[in-house]
């Protein structure tokens, strides 16, 4: 008897395998939630009648068939880095920011704003257009900062403020950017209801001239996450968002000022989706029309979950995402497919990844102690007593 | 006894093994109940003795190994086959719905219906019948949640005899009562056996062994160390056992030399979360050099009134002084910068982040001072120094300092708060319910800890609901009832009994020596 209990300590070569595959984990849930999603995106094709892997196969020459179609699908998913974001690291501090859609929006308009000041067209590039981009930091950090600060104030749940105020914002930029009378944004001279085109010097450069273009605004992205991760491991503020996020009451206890830190990390969560828009008006239309970013920062809270909450992990996800939305037309244009057909599978994706138990159990990957941390930060927003 | 070794044992585990990923939880376990018998399954946490309970139970699988009740074995794929075979669990912690009444509690599972309403008038008849025949009154229509701990544990008992339980397992059932309690419970616990149930009793408790016990079986490490008749057995031979090594229980600890007031706490009132004042016109002093024990059974303020010394929880009435200075409206870590070390009593909710690394909860909160921070930017080359000094003295049990607290067993968690709220050169200790839950080498441990910080002349106050633990280490007893502290004396005039009778019904007059 003691025998046979014994050789279940040994560590035999299957065994450290096992330990490997699961220490994997984390990665593979979402890699397992998008081959799922494909899969069922892959049968919901069939069942239309038409052939899933010819389909696919349009959708990845779509998104990656050439050096223009893979810069393209990058500068789609810049604006996406940003308010994903925006969302994790609100997540990393156990707050639910459902307002990414806003922020964005209001750093945009702030942006586009700023954009059209005359004295600009003297400035050089380099005073310019960082000053447009901080005019979306400035006009996100503040709409993501309201909720942070009710919260703290009066107890108001975080994700129902966002979601009033993503509609307040599209409503009230709407209304900002079409009126004519009085006109306010609104470019007089276009056809079309949108704000004057930034100038030359305010414009960020770029990178290659596809459609939509790769612009420096995706390495500005790349370096957000630099910051983001930076922050929140090496910094002692980060330190405190990650206590707040992970045992509110044991940061109180330790003297952590819980209220501080909600507020601060929505100001830098909405600045992150403020920028992000921002960059998009310097960076891809310069200038802003009502509608133009719809769905960016719900889509983010997607990318967010995908990515874990992890900074660097956001920047595939975000790939992903803006690629499939890039690729999706030529798969329109071979098989008639509608494209609607790709955001079903990023849905499945969405689902898959938020519905781990099915991949889990689908795939027999088990949980990890150290998981718990995810879990508890992804799943923390309602009734959270802060 | 003799004659009840010939009959065939309700219950009996042969050769039972459990393992789960990386851990051998049970080994090869032997046990059998006698019919009739209070059997006590002792050892200390992570010993194994839930994971027994639990295959027997039925909630889990054994690996190997056989259970056979009345001589037959059996089978059991969930909780309810176990239930049908006669058997019937209560968890420590209740399973019991606070908005139901009792009967729709008990009934809960086996309703009998009406048509389409709820039937409970033959569950109110059985109630009464259980309640003349084992002598266990519950009111079968009182809300669960309106009724005492006590009584909730009633009702879990009463739901395992209206299921016409024969075995019953009694999962740590002492830990939430009051020592009053606990000699009642005994009581109820002699009744049943008198009246042919044969009960499974778990507990890491050596005082309540010796006395409800029959037979003793201790298990550590996940094997059954041995099998003792409850003659002969002391509370000494049995820690032994459990432990695996000679024991200390009194721990050297010379007369106290108080020196001036640290803490002044005066006319102190606070609310709890609810709004309600569990807190009232409390007094108190600490000196340094002292360890004044507060003792109290669990609710009667203990937690309302360290949260509001440490600066958690803002008092709506008095003052507290600490060091000379006002921190009646001070945050915690104002409070915790006067040299004030807490060691709170929910350790996971307070106490740890149990994700972070052993190393991170060690800076929990002094992350921002130098040496650990260099202005905004978390220093990792100190925080891991600290790590590796502190882990080293404070004997902490683990793999690494980057290993999170969560894998470690509450030992060697309670070990991390210890280790960061005493090395710190507090001159206030505030420690409340210290060791709740911990093996006998952890409290031993943290005891001598404690003793030690005294000695140094560090004000102590002590908060615990354990009499034991009090009665060890402080050199002062208050005992906190409703909110107010009733009772104050010198360690030498503070008998089991006296705080026995303060902490039930708070009256001076009744703890007076007879």
């Amino acid at each position: 008897m003691t025998d046979t209990t014994e050789t279940t300590r040994e560590r035999s070569g299957a065994h450290r395998f096992l330990d490997a595959y699961f220490a994997a984990a984390p990665v593979l849930v979402p890699v397992y939630a998008i081959l799922l999603a494909f899969v069922v995106g892959g049968m919901i094709i069939l069942a239309i009648g038409d052939n899933p892997f010819e389909a696919y196969w349009a959708l990845v020459r779509g998104m990656f068939g050439s050096t223009d179609r893979i810069a393209a699908s990058l500068g789609r998913s810049t604006p996406f880095i940003g308010a994903a974001l925006a969302v994790a690291f609100a997540f990393r501090a156990g707050l639910f920011n459902i307002g990414a859609e806003g922020q964005l929006l209001v750093g945009a308009t702030v942006a586009a704003w700023v954009g059209t000041f005359s004295f600009l067209d003297d400035f050089p590039a380099l005073i310019a257009a960082p000053l447009v981009l901080t005019a979306g930091v400035v006009g996100g950090g503040i709409y993501g900062g309201i909720p942070g600060f009710l919260k703290t104030r009066t107890g108001a749940h975080e994700v129902i403020v966002t979601i009033m105020l993503n509609n307040i914002a599209v409503l009230y930029v709407r209304w900002l950017v079409s009126s004519q009378d009085p006109v306010i944004l609104r470019d007089t001279n276009a056809s079309v209801p949108r704000t004057e085109p930034l100038p030359d010097p305010a414009r960020l450069p770029e990178l290659v001239d596809s459609t939509p273009p790769l612009h420096l605004g995706f390495i500005v992205m790349l370096l957000l996450c630099v910051f983001v991760w930076f922050v929140l491991q090496r910094t002692t503020t980060g330190f405190e968002v990650r206590s707040v996020g992970t045992n509110p009451h044991a940061a109180r206890y330790a003297g952590m000022n819980a209220n501080r830190t909600i507020v601060l990390v929505m100001v830098l969560a909405g600045s992150f989706a403020g920028l992000a828009g921002a960059g998009e008006i310097a960076g891809t239309s310069g200038f802003l029309s009502p509608g133009v970013f719809v769905a960016i920062g719900f889509d983010s809270i997607a990318i967010a979950l995908l990515a874990r909450a992890n900074p660097f992990a956001i920047v595939p996800a975000a790939i992903l995402w803006g690629s499939m939305l890039t690729g999706a037309g030529l798969m329109q244009q071979e098989t008639g497919l509608s494209i609607d057909v790709v955001r079903i599978v990023q849905a499945l994706v969405l689902l898959f990844v938020a519905a781990d138990v099915i991949v889990r159990t689908l795939f027999r990957v088990r949980r990890k102690a150290s998981d718990a941390l995810e879990t508890t930060q992804l799943s923390t927003g309602w009734g959270s007593a802060t | 006894m003799a004659g009840a070794d010939d009959r065939v044992p309700v219950l009996r585990v042969r050769g039972v093994t459990k393992t789960f990923p990386g851990v051998v939880a049970n080994r090869d376990v032997d046990f059998d109940l006698r019919p009739g018998e209070v059997h006590c399954l002792l050892g200390e946490n992570g010993a194994g003795k839930s994971t027994l309970v639990n295959v027997v139970f039925g909630l889990y699988q054994p690996d190997a190994g056989e259970i056979l009740v009345r001589g037959e074995p059996v089978r059991f794929r969930s909780s309810s086959d176990a239930i049908a075979a006669g058997i019937g669990m209560v968890h420590q912690h209740f399973q019991l719905i606070p908005v139901f009444t009792v009967a729709e509690n008990v009934v809960l599972g086996t309703e009998t219906r009406k048509g389409l309403v709820l039937d409970l008038d033959h569950t109110r008849d059985r109630l009464r019948d259980i309640a003349t025949e084992y002598g266990i009154e519950v009111d079968p229509d009182a809300r669960v949640e309106d009724l005492s701990v006590g009584e909730q544990q009633r009702v879990e008992l009463v739901k395992a005899l209206y299921r016409e339980a024969e075995i019953l397992i009694l999962d740590e059932p002492t830990a939430v009562l009051t020592p009053g309690e606990v000699d009642e419970f005994f009581g109820v616990v002699r009744n049943l056996v008198a009246q042919g149930k044969s009960i499974v009793f778990i507990t890491h408790k050596l005082r309540e062994v010796l006395a409800v016990a029959d037979r003793i079986t201790v298990l550590r490490g996940g094997r059954v160390v041995g099998t003792q008749d409850v003659e002969g057995a002391t509370q000494q031979s049995l820690a032994n056992l459990m432990v695996g090594r000679d024991v200390v229980f009194e721990i050297a600890k010379g007369p106290a030399e108080p020196g001036a007031a640290v803490l002044r706490v005066t006319d102190l009132g606070v609310f709890d979360d609810r709004g309600v004042e569990t807190v009232h016109d409390f007094s108190v002093e600490v000196r340094a050099g002292e360890i004044l024990g507060v003792a109290g059974v669990e609710g009667n303020g203990q937690r309302e009134l360290v949260e509001a010394i440490a600066g958690m929880r803002t008092p709506h009435a008095g003052r507290i002084e600490i060091d000379g200075h006002d921190t009646t409206h001070k945050s915690p870590r104002d409070v915790a910068r006067l040299g004030v070390g807490h060691v709170p009593e929910d350790r996971n909710k307070h106490g740890v982040i149990g994700a972070f690394s052993i190393a991170d909860n060690l800076v929990l909160n002094e992350y921002y001072r130098t040496p650990y921070a260099r202005r905004l930017l978390r220093n990792d080359r100190a925080i891991d120094a600290r790590a590796h000094e502190l882990v080293e003295a404070f004997d902490i049990r683990t793999p690494g300092i980057d290993v999170p607290v969560d894998n470690l067993s509450g030992g060697n968690q309670q070990k991390v708060i210890i280790a960061r709220e005493l090395s710190g050169d507090p001159k206030l200790l505030i420690v409340a319910q210290p060791t709740r839950g911990l093996d006998v080498g952890s409290i031993e441990f943290i005891h001598r800890r404690i003793i030690e910080m005294r000695d140094r002349g560090v004000a102590v106050l002590l908060v615990s609901a354990e009499l034991d633990e009090i009665l060890t280490l402080a050199d002062r007893v208050g005992v906190l009832y409703r909110g107010e502290l009733v009772g104050e004396f010198d360690r030498a005039e503070a008998t089991r009994e006296r705080l026995g009778l303060l902490m039930a019904s708070g009256r001076v007059d009744a703890a007076a020596p007879a």
